[in-house]
């Protein structure tokens, strides 16, 4: 235990009009280190104790506005971003429709940093380990009394002066008030089997009921009822249907999207096929682009890139042969589009999964382009 | 003046003492911290074996729609709002009163508020507290409530921040957040006063904790005086916002009777209106069961009778609005809506919500009823239930008759409906009774300073410099 030591000189007066006109005299007199102290705000001890204006209202109007700020990026990232999302044919970023919540933000960011901020930086409370607490002081200001303190602290400070000072100022009693630290060894209390103890059973009790509550409560009614809902599972079996499947084969003829079958079954008929069928799109940049690309990934392994044969797999593989003979150069283009739709000879595969239809038509041009490269004056230039 | 009796005489050339029989300071102490101190009456274990009964009631009736789903309440398509969203408008309302009388009052430095504010507020957090269950048990699967929070979550979807439910959330946790705190910090110095008269031990552990250590110094009031303006100014749009966004879950429907640009001050009016209706009630039944007569005198509750006078008028004007608005626009569903109302199925409930909003508040004119306790008691009664049918009228009947004639439905509240209204009320009455036998009702810190005297030269301002 530490000695007691003066924290300050109490003195209780009994009207609102004395402890103003005391609080008058003591900042008067130079005191910087005191309080005057009553249960409710009185009029003009403001300025009788000349405090400055306070600050606060800054905090309020800084927080406040970005709560607003934190808010329009909030909805721009979350909406327009992250995960961009059309709704009701508005625009990504619909700012009149977070005007409200613009408004609601700056109302809860001012209102808690104001109150946190009072309470914790102006006021530093909590605290209830004050010199001033349960003292008599302190009761009779609570009840119906008003008392200035000065603090031992203060330079002018001196215990019998000030004492008189008072009691020329008309207080009703003065007290002496003795600040009694508390010796409190943190180390001790941390290694007390008790609160070892304590934390245990919390670490015990709280993992205990998250597993109950995730792993058991989640798994009876009513937290499952969505997942024992009636209705027909995909592989379940259906006592309604004869066939006791649950699940049903498509109506006959239907197609799957993007499947449609090509007006010429080039299958079926392929001479008429590589007769027939005609490159319906133009050789534009796009589709050049198009088609290299696709030539380079789908064709230029076996083929080479030049499609001369000269490849990445030669020799691991029945060689193809150059598609700049002459006879490939006259062939019509619907010949190449059946080669890659339906592979070639058992030995080249085909590549009607991987290539949409169109893109097979933009290898064409591609292939077109790779022969004129290589033999500007072919037969096919006539 | 001459039909009054005497002792009714009242000079308004004159401001009534706030308090009367100016008490001395040591006095307002003991007399409103006597409810918490004190074992408490047989009355008040009467009142709260009713409301107990009442919100076990709902229990039950809350127990039995989430065990099975709310297919226990008569909603169905297309009335899929019914008695849960009435409750939810209904209490959001409420609270509305209590936050204008504590916040608005404040900033008009209207100082007979002082009386009344710390029950008024309280009233808003319970209020908000029962209305925020209404949505959740609405849902049908309340764990599920997170959703519309926007956190991250494994579908990587956000909130629809285009919605006006959305807005609501945000809304009314903003509003019971905000109300909260006012509420907490002109709770402190009362509670620092409690911590330091009290003799209990543990009471003082309990004061001393919520209390968090105030020393009623004054370089601590600079600052809280100053923090409790500017909370008045957040709190005062806010109040106004809240009940906008409210209608907003209507007004921004296509439904004909709820897509009208009135909606958001009509909802607001009919708020403080429904509210003054429920504070005039808990105060009635406060001043009466811990004899604060002379705190919350008849000066107040004429006063806040004035205010409801007034709000009915706005409501009414807004009674009237809707059907010309109706008519004026050539909209056959709009006006086929209002005749709906008038004469359809819920007509019983129409009228008797325009009997109890428009024509019954008539006889607050006269100062007589004004100041006649009873009746006004009755009145305060007669708006709590015109209020709540208001809003159950403008769902309902806006629902059963929507633009598909093939998907009309009759709506039939069923019990469970009814035990979930019950157990809302009596969970409403259970927290104030609560709240008046542990905290003080009355804010003394503020009650102090309006007494005669409080301040050197008589000076009296409402600000603190
Ligand atoms: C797996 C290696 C391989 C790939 C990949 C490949 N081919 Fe072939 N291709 C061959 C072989 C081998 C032949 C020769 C088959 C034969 O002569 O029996 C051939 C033959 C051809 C022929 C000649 C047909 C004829 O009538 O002589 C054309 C045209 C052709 N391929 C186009 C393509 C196109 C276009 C692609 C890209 C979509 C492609 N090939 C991808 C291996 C491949």
């Amino acid at each position: 235990m530490s000695e007691k030591r003066l924290y300050g000189l109490a003195a209780i007066f009994d009207t609102p009009e004395k402890v103003v006109a005391a609080a008058r005299a003591v900042a008067g007199r130079g005191f910087t280190k005191y309080d005057s102290y009553s249960s409710y705000p009185i009029h003009g001890i403001d300025s009788a104790m000349r405090l400055k204006r306070t600050r606060i209202p800054f905090v309020t109007l800084v927080a406040g506005l970005s709560g607003a700020v934190l808010l329009v990026l909030f909805t721009w990232w979350t909406n327009s971003v992250d995960f961009p999302l059309v709704i009701g044919g508005k625009p990504y970023f619909a700012w009149p429709d977070y005007v409200p919540l613009m408004f609601e933000m700056t109302v809860l960011f001012g209102a808690v940093s104001t109150v946190i901020a009072l309470l914790v930086v102006w006021l530093n409370l909590p605290r209830n380990s004050h010199p001033l607490h349960d003292t008599e002081f302190m009761k009779k200001v609570s009840k119906d009394r008003f008392g200035i303190c000065i603090e031992s602290d203060d330079p002018r400070f001196n215990e019998i002066e000030t004492r008189r000072f008072f009691e020329d100022l008309g207080a009703e009693s003065v007290d002496s008030i003795y600040d009694e630290p508390v010796d409190i060894s943190l180390r001790q209390k941390v290694l007390d089997p008790k609160f070892i103890a304590a934390i245990v059973v919390v670490a015990v009790v709280s993992s205990a009921t998250t597993y109950l509550a995730l792993n058991k409560m989640l798994l009876i009614r009513p937290w499952s009822s969505l997942n024992a809902q009636f209705k027909v599972n995909p592989e379940s079996r259906s006592t309604f249907y004869s066939d006791r499947f649950g699940m049903r084969p498509p109506v006959t003829g239907t197609v799957a999207r993007g499947h449609l079958p090509d007006p010429i079954t080039v299958s079926d008929n392929i001479a008429a096929a590589e007769k027939y069928l005609v490159n319906p799109l133009l050789p534009t940049p796009h589709v050049m682009q198009v088609g290299q690309r696709d030539f380079n990934t789908y064709c230029s392994p076996c083929h080479g890139y030049f499609a001369d044969g000269n490849s990445r797999l030669q020799g691991q593989f029945p060689s193809p042969p150059s598609l700049h003979t002459d006879s490939l150069r006259l062939a019509p283009d619907g010949l190449y589009y059946n080669v890659i739709t339906n592979g070639f000879q058992g030995v080249m595969p085909s590549y009607a999964r991987q290539i949409p239809r169109k893109e097979r038509w933009a290898i064409v041009w591609y292939i077109r382009a790779l022969q004129k490269a290589q033999n500007p004056n072919g037969p096919e230039a006539k | 003046m001459s039909s009054a009796t005497t002792e009714e005489v009242i000079d308004y050339s004159v401001t009534p003492p706030l308090v009367e029989g100016n008490p001395s300071l040591a006095k307002i102490n003991d007399s409103i911290a006597l409810p918490t101190e004190r074992w408490p009456s047989k009355k008040y274990f009467a009142a709260l074996s009713v409301t107990l009964t009442m919100l076990l009631i709902g229990v039950v009736a809350l127990g039995y729609t989430l065990y099975y789903g709310i297919g226990m309440w008569g909603n169905n398509i297309p009335v899929g709002w019914a008695f849960d969203i009435t409750n939810f408008v209904f209490w959001i309302g409420i609270g509305h009163a209590g936050t204008l009388i504590s916040a608005i009052l404040f900033l008009f430095r209207q100082r007979w508020r002082t009386g009344i504010a710390r029950a008024a507020e309280a009233m808003t957090i319970f209020a908000v507290m029962c209305a925020g269950i209404f949505p959740l048990i609405h849902l049908g699967r309340p764990w599920y409530a997170l959703f519309i929070i926007p956190v991250p979550n494994q579908h990587g979807l956000w909130v629809n921040w285009n919605s006006p439910l959305v807005w609501d959330v945000f809304a009314v946790s903003t509003y019971f957040t905000v109300s909260l705190m006012f509420w907490y910090i002109g709770l402190i110095p009362d509670l620092a006063m409690m911590r330091d008269r009290t003799t209990s031990k543990v009471k003082k552990m309990i004061y001393s904790i919520l209390s968090l250590g105030w020393r009623h110094a004054n370089r601590q009031w600079q600052h809280y005086e100053k923090v409790y303006v500017i909370l008045a100014g957040l709190a005062t749009p806010l109040v106004l916002s809240v009940h906008s966004i409210v209608s907003f879950d209507f007004a921004v429907s296509i439904l004909p009777g709820w897509h009208t640009t009135i909606f958001p001050p009509y909802f607001v009016a009919g708020a403080i209106f429904s509210g003054f209706g429920m504070v005039l009630t808990v105060l009635i039944i406060i001043r009466k069961v811990f004899n604060l007569e002379y705190i919350i005198t008849k000066d107040h509750l004429d006063k806040m009778a004035k205010v409801t006078l007034l709000t009915s008028m706005m409501v009414a004007y807004a009674y009237l609005m809707e059907p010309f608005i109706a008519w004026y626009s050539g909209s056959p569903f709009d006006w086929y809506t209002v005749v709906a109302r008038a004469t359809g199925h819920y007509a019983i409930g129409f009228w008797v919500m325009i009997a109890c909003n428009v024509l019954i508040p008539q006889l607050l004119w006269s100062k007589k009823v004004r100041r006649n306790v009873a009746v006004l008691f009755v009145i305060s009664l007669l708006i709590n239930v015109g209020m709540w049918l208001e809003r159950y009228i403008i769902i309902v009947t806006s629902l059963y008759r929507d633009f598909l004639p093939s998907s009309w439905h009759i709506y039939t509240p069923t019990i469970f409906d009814f035990g979930i209204l019950i157990g809302v009320f009596g969970l409403f009455f259970t927290l104030v009774l609560l709240f008046s036998r542990t905290l003080p009702v009355v804010s003394m810190s503020e009650l102090k300073g309006v007494t005669e005297g409080a301040h050197p030269h008589h000076n009296f301002g409402a600000g603190h410099e």
